[in-house]
C-alpha cells in the first residue's frame, strides 16, 4: 500500500510538468475562512469572513449568494437534526491591536435564501474574550461527537485555543461549562472525530498576507475533546505541536480554515481557503481536496491531474484494458544471467515500448469490451484522462473523459451495468467519469450516469480480470483503483 | 558467575543439545528429509459421480462434472492463446457432433479425428478439477490438449444477475445454456474468481454449463462457482449431470 501511494505521489509530481491541474473551483469562488460545507436541498453552501458566502449547485462551480448576517469573522456550520447551526464571531480578531471578541451561534431551518423557511434565529453569545486576555474569541469550529455532545473551539494565534460545550438543542453554552485551553499558535480551529480520536485541526503561520501568506493546516489528536491534543512526534498542541495536513502548493499559498465534508464512507473532502491563487490575481479562493488518512492521521490528497495513466486495480494489481488480442513484442528471453549463455555477449540496446500504431490495426472498429489484464504498459492499457469542463463537476472535481491514448475511443457505462469502450467520445453522460481519491489514497471511478439506472455505481473489479459496474464499497478493494504513469 | 547461575547454564545447554538432536535427520547424513507424495493416482483426485443430491462445496465450487478425455491440440507454448485464437479453437472448430449441446452419459464415446474419446462423469475431490491429473490418471495425453466439461445446475427458482466465476489453466471459454458467458484468454494460471462473467440468469430448472479448456505445456485445471446479485457465493444449487 505504501509503495502504491509513493508511486501515486511520484506520478503526480511527474505529471506537473505536462499535465493540467483541475483543482481550482470555478465561478467566483472568492472567500476567506470558509465554513464547513453544508448540503441543503441539493445545493452546497459555505460562509466566510465579513458575512455572506458561496453557493454551488454541483460542488464545483461556486458563486456568491449565500446569506449569513452579522458580519464578523470566520464562521462555521453544522447540521443537527433538520436544522443548521451557524457560529461566527462578531469581531475580527486582534489585527487592530485589541483582542476583544465574541462567539455567537444561530439557527436556520434552511440555507437557501430563497426558501420561505429561511430565517436565522437571534444570535446567542457562547464565548467572549476581553481586550488583553490570552485569547481572541473568534474563529469558531463546531463538532458533534459520537456521543451526541456538541463542542465549539475558538481562538487565534494570540493566545490559547479553547473548547467549550454547547447544548445541541439550543446552540447555547452548556450551563456550568468552563473554557478549556487546548492549543496555542493556531487559528481557524475545528475538531473532527475518527476511530476513537478527536482531531484538532488548526491553521499555523501568517494570515492575510496574500502570496506571502504562510498559513498552513496542522493537526493533533486526543482521546478526549478537551485534550491534550498531541501531534505525530508527541508534542502537545499547547506547546505549538501539529502535524502538517496541507500547506502551499500548485501555485496557491496560505491554506487555512479546515472543514470536513464526508461524502460517504471512504470518500471525504476537506475544504479550506488558499489566501492567494496565483492564477486569480492572488485572491483568496475556496479549495476542496480529498482527505486521506495515513497511519491514523489526516492529510490532504493531491488534486487529480490530467494525463495518460494505466488504471490499476487495487484488487489484484492488474491493468484496465481493452479486450483485444495481446500482441507480442519482438524479442524473447536473453538467457538467465549475465555470465555467459545465449545473448550474454551481445549489446543491450534500448527497447522501445510498443506503440499504438503497432497494434491498432488488430483492434475491432466498433465497441470493444473492457477487462483487466496483466499490467504490461501496452497501448491497450494506456488511458488519457482529460477534464470536460462543459460537463460540470461535483464536490471537488470535474468530470473526465477516459480514452485510449492517441484515440478518441472512450470508456463508457452501459445499460447492462457494465463498461465498454465506444469508438468515439460524444460527451454523453455515460462517457463522463467522476474521480474521487479515497481516504486510503486509492481512487473511486464513477460514471456520471448509468443509462436507465438511478443508482450510483462505480467501476468495479468483479473478478481479477473483469471490470463491471457495481455499488461502491469502501471495505472492498474491488471498488478501488490507482493511476500509474509507469 | 555464582554457582547457581553456572548450574542453570549447564542445564540449559543440555536441553538445547537434546533439542537439536531431536531435530537432526535420522542416519546422520546431514540431509533434510524429503517430503514426497508419489501416489499420483486417478482416485486421489476424482471419485465416480453418483446420482445423489449434490450442492456446490462450502465455498461454492462445483465439483461434479462430465469431462471428455483430452483432444489433441498441439501447442508448444500457452502464449498463443489470444482471444482470436481461443474463439477459433473453440467456436469455429467442430471436434465432435453437437459439441455445444450434448449432455453426455458416463462412458459415451465420441470420435475426434483419429481419437476415440470417452466422457467420464466425476466428482472432484478438490475444489478445482485437475485436468492434468484427469489425463495422467487415464494415461492420456497431458500436454497440447483441449478438455471439454459439462455440468447441470438445477435451480428451484429463476435467479437473475448472477455471475459465473472461473479460474482456469490455461485459457478457456464457457457457455451457459448455449450462450457465451466468458472467455479467459492468455497464458492463464488457475486463480479462483479470476474471470467473472457479466450478469446472467439461472432459469428455473436445469441450466447447462459447458466449458472448454486449452493447454499447451504444464499444469491444467479449472474451478467454477457462481455469485448471486449481492456478490454472495451461491451454494443452494443442485448439481446433476443428466
Amino acid at each position: 500500500m505504501k509503495s502504491r501511494n509513493i508511486v501515486m505521489g511520484l506520478s503526480a509530481l511527474l505529471a506537473l510538468s505536462f499535465a493540467q491541474k483541475a483543482d481550482a473551483q470555478v465561478g467566483e469562488p472568492y472567500i476567506h475562512d470558509p465554513s464547513t460545507i453544508m448540503e441543503c436541498d441539493g445545493k452546497y453552501y459555505t460562509f466566510g469572513t465579513g458575512g455572506g458566502g458561496l453557493i454551488s449547485e454541483d460542488g464545483w462551480t461556486w458563486n456568491g449568494g449565500a446569506v449569513r448576517p452579522g458580519g464578523g469573522a470566520a464562521p462555521d456550520a453544522i447540521k443537527i437534526g433538520d436544522r443548521y447551526l451557524v457560529a461566527y464571531s462578531t469581531t475580527g480578531g486582534g489585527l487592530g491591536g485589541g483582542h476583544r471578541g465574541t462567539v455567537v451561534t444561530m439557527w436556520n431551518k434552511t440555507l437557501d435564501p430563497n426558501s420561505p423557511d429561511f430565517e436565522y434565529t437571534e444570535p446567542i453569545q457562547v464565548a467572549a474574550s476581553l481586550n488583553d486576555e490570552d485569547c481572541d474569541a473568534i474563529d469558531a469550529g463546531l463538532l458533534m461527537g459520537p456521543d451526541g455532545r456538541l463542542w465549539c473551539t475558538y481562538g487565534t494565534y494570540f493566545g490559547f485555543i479553547r473548547v467549550i460545550e454547547l447544548d445541541p438543542a439550543t446552540g447555547a453554552r452548556m450551563e456550568g461549562c468552563r473554557d478549556i485551553d487546548i492549543a496555542i499558535d493556531c487559528e481557524a480551529t475545528t475538531m473532527i472525530y475518527r476511530d476513537g480520536y478527536y482531531y484538532l485541526l488548526g491553521t499555523h503561520g501568517t494570515c492575510c498576507d496574500g502570496v506571502n501568506s504562510t498559513y498552513n493546516i496542522v493537526v493533533g489528536r486526543s482521546k478526549q475533546p478537551t485534550g491534550p491534543f498531541i501531534d505525530n512526534v508527541g508534542r502537545d498542541m499547547l506547546k505549538g505541536g501539529g502535524k502538517m495536513v496541507l500547506a502551499a502548493g500548485y501555485r496557491m499559498t496560505g491554506a487555512g480554515h479546515f472543514g470536513l465534508y464526508e461524502v460517504c464512507e471512504g470518500v471525504q473532502k476537506m475544504s479550506c481557503h488558499f489566501e492567494a491563487d496565483f492564477d486569480r490575481g492572488g485572491r483568496s479562493v475556496l479549495a476542496i481536496r480529498p482527505l486521506l488518512w495515513k497511519n491514523g492521521w489526516p492529510v490532504a490528497g493531491e488534486p487529480f491531474f490530467e494525463g495518460t495513466y494505466m488504471i490499476e486495480s487495487e484488487r489484484r494489481g492488474y491493468a484496465l484494458e481493452l479486450a483485444v488480442d495481446f500482441v507480442r513484442m519482438q524479442g524473447g528471453m536473453r538467457g538467465f544471467g549475465g555470465f555467459g549463455g545465449r545473448g550474454a555477449a551481445a549489446p543491450n540496446p534500448v527497447i522501445e515500448e510498443q506503440k499504438l500504431s503497432d497494434v491498432i490495426g488488430t483492434w475491432p472498429e466498433g465497441n470493444i469490451n473492457i477487462r483487466i489484464g496483466d499490467y504490461m504498459f501496452r497501448p491497450h492499457q494506456k488511458w488519457t484522462i482529460t477534464a470536460v469542463p462543459e460537463a460540470g463537476g461535483y464536490l471537488g472535481g470535474l468530470y473526465y473523459k477516459i480514452v485510449i491514448e492517441g484515440t478518441n475511443r472512450a470508456l463508457a457505462a452501459t445499460a447492462a451495468k457494465d463498461v465498454i469502450t465506444v469508438p468515439e467520445f460524444t460527451g454523453a453522460d455515460e462517457q463522463l467519469w467522476r474521480i474521487d481519491q479515497l481516504t486510503d489514497g486509492t481512487f473511486r471511478i464513477m460514471p456520471k450516469k448509468v443509462p436507465g439506472c438511478d443508482e450510483e455505481l462505480v467501476l468495479y473489479s468483479a473478478g481479477d480480470s473483469f471490470a463491471t459496474l457495481d455499488k461502491f464499497d469502501m471495505n472492498s478493494d474491488n471498488s478501488k483503483w490507482n493511476f500509474r504513469q509507469r | 558467575m555464582n554457582k547457581s547461575k553456572k548450574f542453570t547454564l549447564i542445564v540449559a545447554s543440555l536441553v538445547m543439545l537434546i533439542g537439536l538432536q531431536g531435530c537432526a535427520p535420522k542416519g546422520g547424513t546431514g540431509k533434510a528429509p524429503v517430503y514426497s507424495d508419489t501416489t499420483i493416482v486417478f482416485a486421489k483426485y476424482f471419485t465416480p459421480a453418483t446420482t445423489k443430491a449434490m450442492t456446490p462445496d462450502e465455498e461454492g465450487f462445483i465439483r461434479r462434472w462430465s469431462v471428455l478425455e483430452p483432444i489433441e491440440k498441439a501447442n508448444r507454448s500457452n502464449t498463443v492463446f489470444t482471444d482470436s485464437y481461443i474463439r477459433n479453437a473453440f467456436v469455429e472448430t467442430e471436434y465432435f457432433p453437437n459439441q455445444f449441446s450434448v449432455i453426455p452419459n458416463d462412458g459415451d464415446v465420441v470420435k475426434v479425428g483419429n481419437q476415440e474419446l470417452k466422457w467420464h462423469q466425476i466428482e472432484s475431490n478438490m475444489f478445482n478439477v485437475k485436468l492434468f491429473r484427469f489425463a495422467t490418471g487415464l494415461e492420456k495425453q497431458k500436454y497440447g490438449v483441449i478438455f471439454w466439461a459439462v455440468t447441470i445446475i438445477e435451480c428451484e427458482e429463476e435467479m437473475k444477475d448472477v455471475r459465473l466465476a472461473v479460474g482456469s489453466n490455461s485459457a478457456s471459454m464457457w457457455w451457459l445454456n448455449g450462450q457465451e458467458a466468458m472467455i479467459l484468454s492468455g497464458d492463464r494460471r488457475m486463480v479462483a474468481d479470476d474471470g467473472i462473467s457479466q450478469r446472467l440468469t439461472l432459469k428455473k430448472g436445469k441450466n447447462v454449463l459447458r466449458g472448454a479448456v486449452i493447454n499447451g505445456p504444464g499444469m491444467s485445471d479449472f474451478c467454477v462457482r457462481f455469485y448471486d446479485s449481492n456478490n454472495e457465493i451461491l451454494k443452494d444449487l443442485n448439481i446433476v449431470l443428466n
